[in-house]
């Protein structure tokens, strides 16, 4: 059988890569495809937002300038305990939804008074471990960095701009740790722990708002590698001709991983458990050198934080 | 239509000078300013957010609130402030006007708040109003089919012009605000306060939609402005 | 309601403790301020007043109304506030709050006791007719410190106003139609207010500052350096000596503020 395709006339698409779109606008005719952010409406595709136009393979998305945060399963978040309940912590996770850290997820079957452990105020990094119908995300611990938040400052995005925040591969946000020596942990719904020296932590917290701000603007990347260079080293960067064009286009930014930038962190505090662990065995060893306990025969401490 | 000017100066079809500016609130989520003629409107959009108030929500969908507020000092005899009878009924057909546009059904059970204030009212409040609102909507990110707009049109020494004014429409015979969605010709609000003839509304009609379409331009051109790449 | 985060409490306790803030100010710096008059060609006195985020507008309208029998040679003056849900996400549309009437009281009491409107002026027959003035207070955005944007607003706005010339004829008020006079003011007044966070008192709070804070004072000071209006609010006490701390640190600080006005 032979399938005649039909003949396409001109493609017409009114729009460019990075276009400034907004709600409403017509981006191309029914040649192409509708993705996020865009809509197909008799026979023209719309979009839906004010943002900026992505286009690949034909499928046309518009990425949003601001957006709220819609919890999703498997995203990492930075959550504040609202309230204690009888088995569950109430988060504020940033979003019009609100998500629950069932206590289970924490202690697993053990009983334990829940304010003791994370109390009102305190604020934690969390992954989304699943979303019920009405967005309702609950939240668990399971995960390595996840847990409560000890110092530094929080800093708040639109949670659009988090792929330009962590840049290509981690660059931009590799790059603000190399020069502030800042731990920065950044969650999907906006949210961002900065800990670090006071002054670097307020340096580190208006860099953030400054991409948050000109995230949808070009040479992003060398303008705040200027700025920290200016202001940590007091110096102009020298110049560097052969400068590999910076690709980390607002548009072209997928979704990072973003439990990666916990790692070192983690592992930091992780050296300094078991140095403390350490300690403790050798005093308990010393004490009890009489009597032949096996390790095995402490009690296990259900509750780690990691 | 003859080419006659009305009290103020302008042409049958012609609007008042009117100003768009996106994003001037730092706490809200969206806003913008709106001057028309005389009119000084100030909007704020909230949301999507959680909402506490349980009979209002929708299970599949986001939906949305208006609050239509006058200043009492935006009148020439000082308002009493809180709600009234008609700020009430501008509250609702404004949500009404406005909710065609939205697509909130990634956002169940959460709350669309949009919040107009008239700071200076000199007639065509509600459409000034409804036009603003659309465009601190767009600023707050809300995903929309397209931008309502809002206009009026009216009779007024047996003449159908566009955008009356306060003193034209004290003195006029009639008054036909309208809101749309452009790109579609929808439309999203339709009043009309005395008496027209048929073949006058259909005129008011036609003369309220282009003014529309003039003050579409009006807001893309805002929203663009405010965000343009430099 | 809003939870602030433990960890933002203690960062900006930190900061404060070493003198520092947040958006890099010393804590006896105000943020930037601006102030428009005769924004509301519908009001006979109007300000438009922006303390960093804060915004703030003021209409004046008056009317004629008989005056109070203690009073029957004074014209009455009104203030109303409205912290409006545009404001704050957490700002409620209905009747105004109890924070929405401290406000409008304490910034009432600054023009009150200062005397700074010449009352009896505002007179125009004696036991029947005076001048009554609304002040209308409008909070369209809240990134803190609501009280002093707020007085500097009142007082801009007052310095505007004009009311038409009255004249009694036959028993009738009768308005002129074109002919005004200024609204006879003969002092300025500006307000300082202090938040205790940790051990110290920080002028002009950010939001995030006034979230953490114990405690507040309120200081009203006219242009002569007198004390005018005080209010003490939040959860904890002061101390007798950071209260005279902070009267002495308003009364130099209130000199900078009515240059603005």
């Amino acid at each position: 059988m032979i399938i005649f395709k039909p003949l396409r006339g001109v493609k017409m698409i009114y729009v460019e890569n990075k276009d400034l779109v907004i709600p409403g606008e017509v981006l191309a005719d029914d040649d192409f495809y509708s993705g996020r952010g865009a809509f197909k409406e008799n026979g023209k595709i719309c979009s839906s937002l004010m943002g900026l136009v992505s286009l690949r393979n034909k499928k046309l998305r518009v990425i949003p300038l601001k957006s709220k945060y819609v919890p999703k399963k498997g995203d990492v978040v930075i959550g504040k305990v609202k309230d204690v309940r009888f088995s569950i912590w109430d988060m504020d996770i940033n979003s019009p939804y609100s998500g629950i850290l069932p206590a289970f997820e924490v202690f697993g079957r053990e009983k334990k008074e829940l304010n003791r452990v994370f109390d009102v105020g305190d604020v934690l990094f969390l992954r989304v471990v699943e979303v019920d119908e009405v967005k309702k995300a609950k939240l668990g611990l399971k995960g390595r960095g996840m847990g409560k938040f000890r110092g530094g400052i929080i800093v708040d995005i639109a949670p659009t701009k988090v792929p330009r925040l962590i840049g290509k591969k981690g660059s931009m946000i590799n790059m603000i740790k190399d020069k502030t020596q800042c731990k920065i942990v950044v969650g999907q719904n906006g949210l961002v722990w900065v800990k670090g020296d006071e002054d670097m932590e307020q340096l580190t917290k208006d860099i953030i708002h400054t991409i948050e701000k000109e995230a949808h603007t070009s040479g992003l990347t060398n303008k705040i590698k200027e700025r920290l260079l200016l202001e940590i080293d007091g110096v102009l960067p020298e110049e560097e001709p052969e400068e590999e064009p910076v690709q980390d286009d607002y548009v072209e930014l997928e979704k990072p991983k973003l439990q990666d930038f916990k790692e070192e962190l983690e592992a930091e505090e992780k050296k300094e458990q078991e140095a403390k662990f350490m300690e403790k065995m050798e005093e308990f060893k010393n004490k009890n050198s009489d009597k032949s306990i096996s390790l095995d025969d402490k009690p296990k401490n259900s509750l780690i934080l990691k | 239509m003859s080419e006659f000017i009305r009290g103020d100066g302008r042409k049958y079809d012609e609007l008042r000078p009117i100003k768009i500016e996106a994003g001037v609130l730092e706490r809200a989520d969206g806003s913008a300013y709106l001057e028309v003629g005389g009119n000084k409107i100030l909007v704020a959009v909230y949301g999507p957010r959680e909402s506490y108030i349980r009979r209002l929500l929708e299970p599949n969908t986001g939906v949305i609130r208006c609050r239509y507020n006058m200043a009492p000092f935006s009148v020439d005899d000082r308002k009493r402030p809180g709600p009234d009878r008609r700020s009430s009924e501008i509250s609702k057909i404004t949500a009404d006007a406005l909710r065609p546009a939205l697509m909130l059904e990634n956002y169940p059970r959460s709350m669309v708040d949009v919040f107009i204030e008239v700071i200076e009212a000199e007639g065509g409040t509600r459409c000034a109003g409804i036009t603003a609102a659309s465009v601190a909507l767009v600023d707050a990110g809300i995903p929309m089919k397209d931008i309502v707009v809002g206009c009026a049109a009216g009779k007024v020494d047996d003449r159908v012009v566009l955008d009356l004014s306060e003193k034209e429409d004290k003195e006029g015979q009639a008054d036909v605000p309208i809101a749309m969605m452009p790109r579609t010709g929808e439309i999203t609000l339709l009043q009309s306060d005395g008496d027209l003839s048929e073949e006058e509304f259909q005129q008011a009609l036609a003369l309220a939609v282009e003014g529309c379409k003039k003050v579409s331009k009006i807001q893309k051109d805002a929203l663009k402005r405010k965000y343009a790449t430099g | 309601m809003k939870i602030t985060p433990e960890i933002t409490r203690e960062s900006i306790t930190n900061l404060v403790e070493n003198d520092k803030r947040e958006d890099g100010r010393g804590l006896n710096d105000y943020r930037d301020i601006s102030i428009e008059t005769n924004v509301i060609s519908k009001a006979e006195g109007s300000a438009r007043v922006k303390l960093g985020g804060t915004q703030v507008i003021v209409g004046i309208k008056s009317t004629l109304s008989s005056p109070f029998p203690d009073t029957p040679d004074l014209g009455v003056l009104m203030t109303n506030c409205e912290m409006l849900p545009m404001a704050d996400p957490t700002f409620e549309p209905g009747p105004p709050s109890e924070n929405s009437i401290e406000l409008a009281r304490v910034v009432d009491r600054g023009i009150r006791e200062s005397e700074l409107v010449d009352l009896e002026k505002l007179c125009i027959e004696e036991g029947k007719h005076v001048w009554m003035l609304f002040i209308d207070l409008h909070i369209i955005d809240n990134c803190g410190n609501l009280f002093d944007a707020a007085e500097l607003a009142v007082m801009a706005a007052l310095q505007s106003t004009k009311l038409p010339v009255a004249t009694v004829v036959d028993d009738e008020v009768v308005l002129s139609e074109d002919e005004t006079f200024d609204l006879p003011i003969n002092k300025k007044v500006a307000m300082c207010t202090f938040v205790k966070i940790g051990d110290k008192m920080v002028i002009d709070s950010s939001l995030s500052e006034e979230s953490v804070a114990d405690a507040r004072l309120n200081v009203g000071v006219t242009d002569g350096g007198s004390i005018c209006a005080m209010q003490k609010g939040g959860q904890k006490p002061l101390t007798q000596a950071e209260i005279l701390e902070c009267v002495n640190r308003a009364i130099s600080k209130t000199k900078e503020l009515v240059e603005f006005i």
